[in-house]
């Protein structure tokens, strides 16, 4: 989320300094699945959909200058993603979500519909009997995220992005000239704008500025297999195989706090579903697997905060970050550098957080 | 209810059969603990030994093999369940609960509990990267004897040695005992290195390690092989599989050595991928070039009930290794409340002597064998991480945009994330990050390891959440 | 690239198995990879990335450069497998996806 921003900063021709985490740091991006997704994005929150979408939009022509700016190809496919259900409680529980986010979908001119399954066996042949229907969206894809954030870096590098890395904010204050961050190490930066987009550590520093920036970590864990030869042309919730041909399986959710660690109890799930879903991965192998955490507020929805009396603060935060990128790459970073806000952001503010309490109280 | 909850729980599990493992096996016996030994050779004797029980020390392989022997008879006299054929791909540890490890034995998965778990994994032969080095045609030296322990399969054509190291003086002694022939040694130690090793000779004679090492050096000069000494750079070059090796010395001389078959050796670095998958604190070891456990003088681990032995916690040989087993042992029974105090002191006292002396020796061996064509200046067409095919100019390239660290270069370039899951990369890779950043490996650290240790199929993890052993 | 000090026949139990189709003269209680280099196989699989031939590197289980399939199972090292009568094993087949 600080690359894409950073980088559409650095587009706009502004001066940037990234503060990166050494190697120790587990960024959210270095967990990412890598899906591109609309079709379940903005259950209550009609704008989130709208933003989602139009992020999707914006995908291809991120990707083709991001290729154009520094060699990498992103790995890019809008290819339509499926959600694949288990069994008929799962289409019937799967279609009656569709048809609930159905005319919300329709406004952010997003269109979602349930295959059964010999229309699914077109998309996905690999499909096993176990799988009795899915959930479709043409709009969905999937992009690697490595690549993602080394292309968005290099980019935005190439455009005289400044790299600090390793020693770590320890608190922020505002000066005349704008802020002043002190480093851990005891070295000192100046800025007249900063963006927080630390993730899960914005919540610290936000407080240390006296605000509140309610992140929690909920854990995903992910499986990845070696390279098979292709057989899923197309992403899914559950599973993706990847331009390289490795087999990413996951969308485990738990909340554990601070803890990246891996359970076998949820390594099997995952690997129980994916191997049901397509038979054709039971003599896959594992390679790896790891925990990453998402950062999460109390809706789950992303949050764009300024304060008033904090002129040229933003706080950033999400857990979409890669399909997301070129609406932070682009209307996101045009509403930091001064540009009206774009509207389907005005919503996601803290402030949405503070109403059930003052209605509690 | 849950069959997870139903994983037998043993005292120890001993992972590695090898001079540590065995050992550990035996005093646990002695002990009177509840132990499961498991190991993925199909046979007692680790690396040094491997095939022991059924060459009977063949003798053409020399004393230090026929050693074995007697070990691995002691081994199958004491052990209670020995799982030969037996990957542990995964150990969970929680504080006060006995780990949980998983097995996979052929197709076949399971698990099993134990209080203490002893990791004896051995060492791993230090990679060596050269231009060429994955044509069909480059090994290991390791892997030539290997290849003649475990199967009396040997070259069959003259074969190039390159590097150096005991383990290099000893295949090609064992090689040519079998009437292997042998083209040339590329001695990569520089001539120099004695005068470093000077000062610690007093420890290697005390460590009476020295007398095998001067017979071996006879036995090898007696073979009158060609020897290129103070070789600097070596590339192995063909079209689809080895056909010649290249090489130029330190002072200037080059050459060109038709083989089909070449052999790379700088020595033995610990196996850490599982002590590192569980979490345990690894630090650099300066003197012997590579990164090695923290352990306590009980083998144990920065990770609570894991314990190390042998080689796999830092290199010392196949005389200290199984010392270091019955201690870990000792440690593990005391703190099982088996042993008390002055009883694991008492039992430990003639051990940590034994082991003292031969750790004594070993700094001399360090420095006279440095490695050298795996610390120096790598080209940047170079592979380094064999398996996603990353060289050495992509690691820097992502040096330069950026990454600090191993994991963010893993990140970059998918290097360490193939099926070796870095372990022939992983060395190099923290050395050209030190390298392009200026500052010590120490610093820099290695790659963050995840479960599983090995590529298990994903049906083994499906299956996990249920079967027991 | 390799021989045996003894035929395959001579001492131990011969077992045979087939590679790519063809019939190997194996002996009980050694490694796939170890009867296949005997046999004078050296190239084991293509690498995935760029297709380059690889045969055993290691021979001890660490540098997965001799992965090959057997009995239909892909991504088996042939050096960490035992011969067994009959066993099917082919060049690994998981090279080849586009990049």
């Amino acid at each position: 989320m600080g690359l894409a921003t950073a980088h559409g900063l650095a587009r706009r021709g502004r001066e940037v300094t990234l503060v990166a985490e050494g190697d120790a740091a587990r960024p959210a991006s270095a967990g990412n699945f890598g899906l591109i997704w609309v079709q379940s994005k903005g259950q209550g929150m009609p704008a989130y959909s709208a933003w989602t979408a139009r992020s999707a939009t914006l995908w291809p022509d991120f990707a083709a200058r991001l290729a154009e700016e520094t060699g990498i190809d992103v790995a890019h496919r809008q290819t339509g993603g499926l959600h694949l259900c288990l069994g008929e409680a799962e289409v019937e529980e799967r279609a009656r979500f569709v048809a609930q986010m159905s005319n919300q979908m329709g406004a952010a001119g997003v269109r979602v519909e349930m295959l059964d399954r010999a229309a699914l066996r077109e998309i996905a042949p690999a499909v096993g009997d176990a799988v009795a229907g899915a959930s479709w969206c043409a709009m969905d894809g999937d992009a690697d995220p490595f690549r993602l954030a080394r292309a968005l870096g290099d980019a935005a590098r190439a455009r005289g992005m400044r790299r600090i890395g390793g020693a770590g904010v320890a608190a922020i204050r505002p000066d005349d000239a704008g802020y002043r961050l002190e480093m851990r190490d005891g070295t000192t930066i100046r800025a007249a704008r900063v963006v927080l987009a630390a993730g899960l550590g914005n919540a610290a520093l936000a407080a240390a500025l006296g605000r509140s920036f309610p992140v929690r970590p909920q854990r995903g864990q992910i499986l990845v297999t070696g390279r098979l030869p292709r057989f899923l042309g197309v992403p899914t919730t559950h599973v993706r195989q990847t331009a390289e041909g490795s087999v990413l399986l996951g969308d485990s959710k738990e909340d554990v706090g601070f803890d990246y660690g891996t359970t076998m109890a949820v390594g099997a799930q995952i690997a129980a579903r994916a191997v049901a879903s397509f038979p054709v991965l039971g003599g896959a192998r594992v390679v790896r697997t790891w925990g990453a955490l998402r950062v999460m507020s109390p809706d789950g929805f992303p949050i764009y905060q300024t304060w008033p009396d904090l002129p040229g603060l933003w706080a950033l935060a999400c857990h979409s970050g890669v399909t997301l990128a070129a609406a932070h790459a682009g209307p996101l970073a045009d509403a930091i550098d001064g540009e009206a806000a774009p509207p389907e952001i005005a919503q996601f503010t803290t402030e949405r957080f503070d109403v059930p309490t003052a209605l509690a109280g | 209810m849950n069959a997870r909850l139903e994983a037998p729980v043993f005292d120890l599990a001993i992972v590695g059969a090898g001079p540590a493992g065995m050992a550990a096996a035996v005093e646990a016996a002695a002990r009177g603990l509840a132990a499961v030994v498991l190991d993925e050779q199909p046979a007692p004797g680790g690396q040094i030994w491997r095939n022991i029980e059924a060459s009977g020390g063949r003798a053409s392989l020399g004393g230090s093999y026929a050693k074995g022997a007697a070990h691995a008879a002691a081994f199958r006299a004491a052990v209670a369940d020995y799982r030969p054929g037996t990957l542990v791909w995964h150990v969970e540890t929680a504080d006060h609960e006995p780990a949980r490890l998983w097995l996979m034995q052929g197709e076949r998965v399971g698990q099993l509990r134990a209080r203490r778990v002893l990791i004896a994994p051995g060492a791993t032969e230090r990679p060596v990267p050269v231009p060429g080095w994955t044509l069909p045609g480059a090994m290991t030296v390791g892997a030539l004897q290997t290849l003649l322990k475990g199967a009396e399969v040997v070259p069959s054509a003259p074969v190039v040695l390159a590097g150096n190291g005991p383990l290099l003086y000893l295949t090609a002694v064992q090689l040519a005992a079998c009437g292997a022939r042998i083209a040339a040694v590329l001695w990569t130690a520089p001539p120099g290195a004695w005068r470093g090793a000077v000062p610690h000779l007093p420890g290697f004679l005390a460590s009476g390690t020295w007398r095998a090492g001067l017979g071996l050096m006879r036995d090898f000069r007696a073979l009158g092989i060609r020897v290129v000494r103070d070789v600097a750079a070596i590339e192995i070059t063909g079209d689809g599989r080895a056909e010649a090796v290249r090489y130029r010395t330190a002072g200037g001389a080059s050459g060109e050595i038709a083989t089909g078959l070449v052999a790379l050796h700088e020595g033995v670095i610990p196996a850490t991928n599982l002590a590192r998958a569980i979490g345990c604190e690894h630090l650099w070891d300066e003197a012997q070039a590579a990164f090695r456990p923290r352990l306590g003088p009980w083998g144990q681990t920065s990770v609570e009930g894991v314990l190390i032995a042998g080689d796999g916690g830092g290199i010392a040989g196949a005389d200290a290794a199984p010392l270091a087993g019955r201690l870990a042992v000792l440690g593990a029974a005391h703190a099982l409340g088996r042993l008390t105090l002055p009883e694991r002191d008492g039992l430990a006292a003639p051990l940590r002597r034994d082991l003292d002396r031969i750790l004594r020796g070993r700094a001399f061996i360090d420095r006279l064998y440095p490695p050298r064509l795996a610390r120096a200046a790598l080209p940047d067409a170079v592979v380094v991480c064999r398996c996603e095919e990353v060289t050495a100019g992509a690691v820097r390239g992502a040096v330069a945009s950026g990454a600090q660290g191993p994991n963010q270069i893993k990140a970059f370039l998918r290097c360490g994330m193939g099926p070796c899951q870095g372990r022939f990369c992983d060395p190099t890779v923290t050395r050209l990050i030190a390298e392009a950043r200026g500052v010590p490996e120490a610093e820099v650290g290695q790659f963050r390891l995840r479960p599983p240790v090995k590529p298990v199929p994903l049906t083994a993890f499906a299956a996990a959440g249920e079967e027991v052993a | 690239m390799f021989r045996r000090l003894s035929p395959a026949e001579a001492g131990g139990t011969p077992v045979t198995f087939r590679f790519e189709g063809r019939e190997i003269a194996a002996r009980a209680g050694e490694s796939v990879a170890a009867a296949l280099l005997a046999a004078g196989e050296a190239v084991f699989r293509a690498s995935p990335v760029s297709a380059a031939p690889r045969g055993p590197f290691c021979m001890m289980g660490a540098c997965f450069d001799c992965l090959v399939e057997i009995d239909g199972l892909p991504g088996c090292q042939a050096c960490m497998t035992i011969v067994r009568p009959g066993m099917e094993v082919r060049r690994d087949r998981i090279a080849g996806a586009p990049a």
